[in-house]
């Protein structure tokens, strides 16, 4: 622990200063050159759209990504923070949007978790929780019991308990990635009594958000990441413009290519799927769409806006609370995904590697999963035709390898989502849900996934693409829905928007 | 931290293959060439892959050869082929079972409940066959109730099954009074008597249920369902396949395989008894371990399985065969399944991590 004396810092020497940081995956630069200076006792606003390089920017101070080149400097000092554990110790604190509490454990408990009031190893119980007791007053919350079990608090009061533990470790950086994401109204402005109460000890928050609302309510100053980069610092939080801050998101380095739109039918297609008020409790209220036989319908929205959930909806996977869907004329019964496939639905779900693909398996058995009754009689596989269909599908989509054999493991991100795809195409699939088709798929394979996905439409395919991408949803849809707060704020034909108006949407929540 | 990192991102993308280049050649220098391209060969892979387990049933022969004389004759490995023959179906099914992603305790106790059940007194004035659909009705019936229980009632399959073990055995136990009933019926008896050919009608049933359960896991798309449950059900289900009526269908079929064994053990015995099949559950979880099935599911082979139970049955001769303890026997099956357990982690941490 390094609770060493504080030193004098020197008048207006950033309490953090980072300075050309750049990370590197492979096929990807994550970072690029960012550029990022907190003060003591402010709270200092990341702001940047998806990818844009604010979690590898949180990963690299909280010592889980070690930057590649770039100095970080902590109370004017270079530091690395090769380890979470170093960055806990020179004061840096991330508390992350999956809590990383124990739930069987007792507030104080988790407070205390590997750094126990237990001199000679035998602990102490009733100090440590007073001592627990004490921090969580220091936070205005007295209310929490240090002896209450963690697994019983709401997440509005863990999120407390984690910012306990890091007071108690002496922190002087909190880094918060989206806390209010999971926070009602009313817990948001106790976050912020919380927040102030920390700025007020000198304590430092870099707080990610969303939500220009609650950056210009309690933020001190703002940085802009575009494309890995700072494009701007130094902002102030409360009277930056909303039109000034979606300028500075907007508009990208590299341009993906988007194949052309075909040119509008003169006699309208036929429509594949219908969703009428559909509701999943709260995370998903009244939605309704159309989808038309060859038409891609873009969903754009944030991370928890009820994309993914409304799409999993309505493919089954997740039953349905209100409203209808009714696909090539029939209405789907609630919660059956068999049914759905049955009659010609698909989804690429986000998870790839959890929800979509059985990685130590081949990809042949991969791709012909969903489709073994159209290899088999009476359940007798014919692995012949098999084989056949499924590489025949393999070298349309251009899976690289092509070998069929080779486990899904072994493939690309692009090709692992092309396996995905194939695996619908082979059975006669005429409604593709994707959500988020791109995720982890690099920068070449991107131009490559959005062709295929337009032929696929081209040949009379029902196609709903979700993204938290703006562009790629504009570039790619035919129809685009914003999504926020689970409702459709808006819909419209795609060349009828731009970037930044749709960004204007999803931050403030003004409908068009 | 000079060299540009656009060319140190090359690099590191390309470590993986040259990695794995390197492995492979160098495991061909080792092994000869034509041995590597043989590798390849599909009739040869199920052979490579239990190799390990030949290996040691080979060291198990020779152990038995140079400590007893009766080892290596015709009436002992008839010996081994029949002992092995019951807990081996029960294991057709374990397998099935444990590559779907599940497990099922209550193996034994179903092989009990369903011996007890076809050799009561009314079962028995029924006749041979009506005896042996009892027995497999049965055992198919309770592995239903483990699949609802698990599919639609959420309960982990240790949970179900060893419900299922403890309430199966004490039912069996009602049902006989706590007796052992002696089957009567001639025809049940002789199953355990009868030879084709020289080979015990046995040894010929397992063989039926060994190949049936072979074609079933690799010819057919159910085969196909069940390594996409056990690999990833959450992908199985999104992938439109109805997992929850899959995961019935395993369980009864673990059942109807208890069922089956169950009427062979009457034969044996000649007895129906709430005390027959005890550890059979261990037994054949250990012999799908020790032949390479993963215990977490999506992998596995029969194969491996049946020659796991080879492995067990043939160390339990030699002991007889030599006179020695059982303590004995078991602190040596006990080191074998650690020893099997360890190659197989270490073949798959590796796979990982390439």
């Amino acid at each position: 622990m390094s609770s060493e004396p504080v030193p004098s810092d020197p008048a207006g020497s950033p309490l953090l200063s980072m300075s050309g940081i750049v990370k590197d995956f492979p096929g990807v630069r994550a970072l690029d050159g960012v550029d990022l200076e907190v003060r003591a006792g402010e709270v200092h606003c990341l702001l940047g759209q998806n990818g844009a390089g604010k979690s590898t920017l949180i990963k690299v101070l909280s010592g889980a990504h070690t930057p590649d080149t770039g100095e970080i400097r902590w109370q004017g000092r270079p530091v690395t923070l090769s380890t979470p554990t170093a960055a806990i110790n020179q004061g840096i604190a991330t508390i992350y949007q999956e809590l990383d509490l124990v739930d069987g454990l007792s507030v104080a408990e988790n407070i205390y978790l590997g750094h126990e009031v237990a001199p000679g190893g035998i602990t102490r119980r009733r100090a440590q929780n007073a001592a627990a007791g004490e921090v969580l007053g220091r936070l205005g919350h007295t209310d929490i019991s240090p002896t209450r079990e963690v697994g019983t608090l709401s997440s509005a009061r863990k999120q407390i308990v984690s910012m306990a533990r890091a007071l108690s470790r002496q922190a002087r950086l909190i880094v918060m990635d989206e806390p209010s994401a999971v926070l009602a109204q009313d817990e948001v402005e106790n976050l912020f009594r919380v927040i102030r109460e920390l700025t007020g000890q000198g304590v430092a928050v870099v707080y990610i958000s969303h939500r220009l609302e609650e950056i210009r309510a309690i933020g001190d100053r703002l940085t802009v990441l575009k494309d890995g980069r700072t494009v701007a610092t130094d902002l102030p939080a409360a009277s930056t413009s909303t039109s000034e801050v979606v300028s500075l998101m907007t508009g990208r380095s590299i341009e993906y290519v988007f194949p052309p739109r075909p040119p509008k039918p003169t006699t309208s297609r036929p429509t594949l799927l219908t969703v009428d008020h559909l509701s999943l409790d709260d995370v998903v209220r009244d939605v309704s769409f159309t989808v038309a036989e060859g038409q891609i319908v873009g969903i754009a929205g944030l991370v928890g806006s009820g994309r993914s959930e409304l799409l999993e909806t309505l493919y089954g996977a997740r039953r349905r609370t209100a409203g209808a869907v009714t696909f090539d004329g029939r209405v789907l019964p609630r919660g059956r995904v068999t049914s759905s496939v049955r009659r010609g639905m698909g989804l690429a779900p986000e998870e790839r590697k959890s929800q979509a693909l059985l990685l130590e398996e081949s990809v042949l058995r991969n791709v012909s999963l969903s489709s073994l009754p159209h290899f088999s009689r009476f359940g007798w596989m014919s692995r012949r035709k098999e084989r056949h269909d499924v590489t025949a599908g393999l070298a349309s989509l251009q899976v690289r390898p092509s070998d069929p054999g080779r486990p899904a493991r072994t493939l690309s991100g692009g090709n692992q989502q092309k396996v995905v795809l194939a695996r619908w195409l082979l059975g006669d699939t005429r409604l593709l849900l994707l959500d988020e088709p791109t995720r982890g798929v690099d920068v070449g394979a991107r131009t490559e996934l959005y062709k295929l996905i337009r032929q696929i439409a081209d040949d009379g395919v029902g196609v709903v693409v979700v993204s938290s991408d703006v562009p790629e949803v504009l570039g790619l849809a035919d129809h685009v829905l914003v999504m926020r707060d689970g409702t459709a704020i808006h819909q419209g034909p795609a060349d009828e928007l731009d970037e930044t108006r749709v960004l204007d949407m999803i931050l403030e929540g003004t409908a068009a | 931290m000079t060299q540009p990192p656009d060319q140190r991102t090359d690099a590191r993308s390309q470590t993986v293959p040259t990695d794995e280049q390197a492995r492979v050649e160098a495991a061909a220098a080792r092994t000869g060439a034509g041995i590597a391209a043989l590798r390849d060969h599909p009739a040869l892979a199920p052979v490579l892959r239990n190799l390990g387990l030949l290996v040691v049933l080979a060291l198990l022969c020779v152990v038995g050869t140079s400590t007893s004389p009766n080892f290596l004759t015709v009436d002992n490995f008839r010996n081994i082929l029949v002992s092995s023959s019951v807990i081996g179906v029960v294991t057709v099914g374990m397998t099935f079972v444990i590559i779907g992603g599940g497990i099922d305790l209550s193996v034994g106790a179903l092989v009990a409940l369903s011996s007890v059940w076809a050799s009561t007194v009314a079962s028995q004035s029924h006749g041979a066959a009506v005896m042996i659909l009892c027995a497999v009705l049965v055992g198919t019936g309770a592995g239903i109730v483990n699949g609802v229980l698990i599919a639609y009632g959420r309960l982990v399959p240790f949970i179900a099954t060893l419900a299922m073990m403890v309430s199966a055995r004490g039912l069996a136990a009602k049902m006989a009074d706590n007796k052992t009933q002696i089957v009567t019926v001639q025809q049940i008896n002789d199953i355990a008597l009868k030879e084709y050919a020289g080979i015990p009608l046995l040894a010929i049933i397992f063989g039926a249920v060994v190949l049936a359960g072979w074609l079933v896991l690799n010819r057919t798309t159910f085969g196909r369902r069940t390594f996409a449950l056990g690999g990833s059900s959450e992908a199985t289900r999104l992938a439109g396949i109805n997992i929850n009526v899959h995961t019935v269908l395993l369980y009864a079929l673990s059942g109807a395989c208890c069922g089956i064994a169950a009427v062979m053990l009457l034969a044996r015995t000649t007895t129906g008894s709430s005390t027959h099949g005890e550890l059979y559950e261990l037994d054949a979880i250990a012999a799908v371990i020790i032949g390479g099935t993963l215990l977490t599911g999506g992998r596995g082979t029969l194969v491996g399985s049946i020659l796991g139970v080879f492995v067990f049955t043939t160390i339990t001769n030699i002991f007889i065969l030599n006179n020695l303890a059982t303590s004995v026997q078991n602190i040596t099956k006990g080191v074998i399944i650690v020893a099997a357990v360890l190659v197989q982690t270490r073949a798959t941490s590796r796979h990982v991590s390439t």
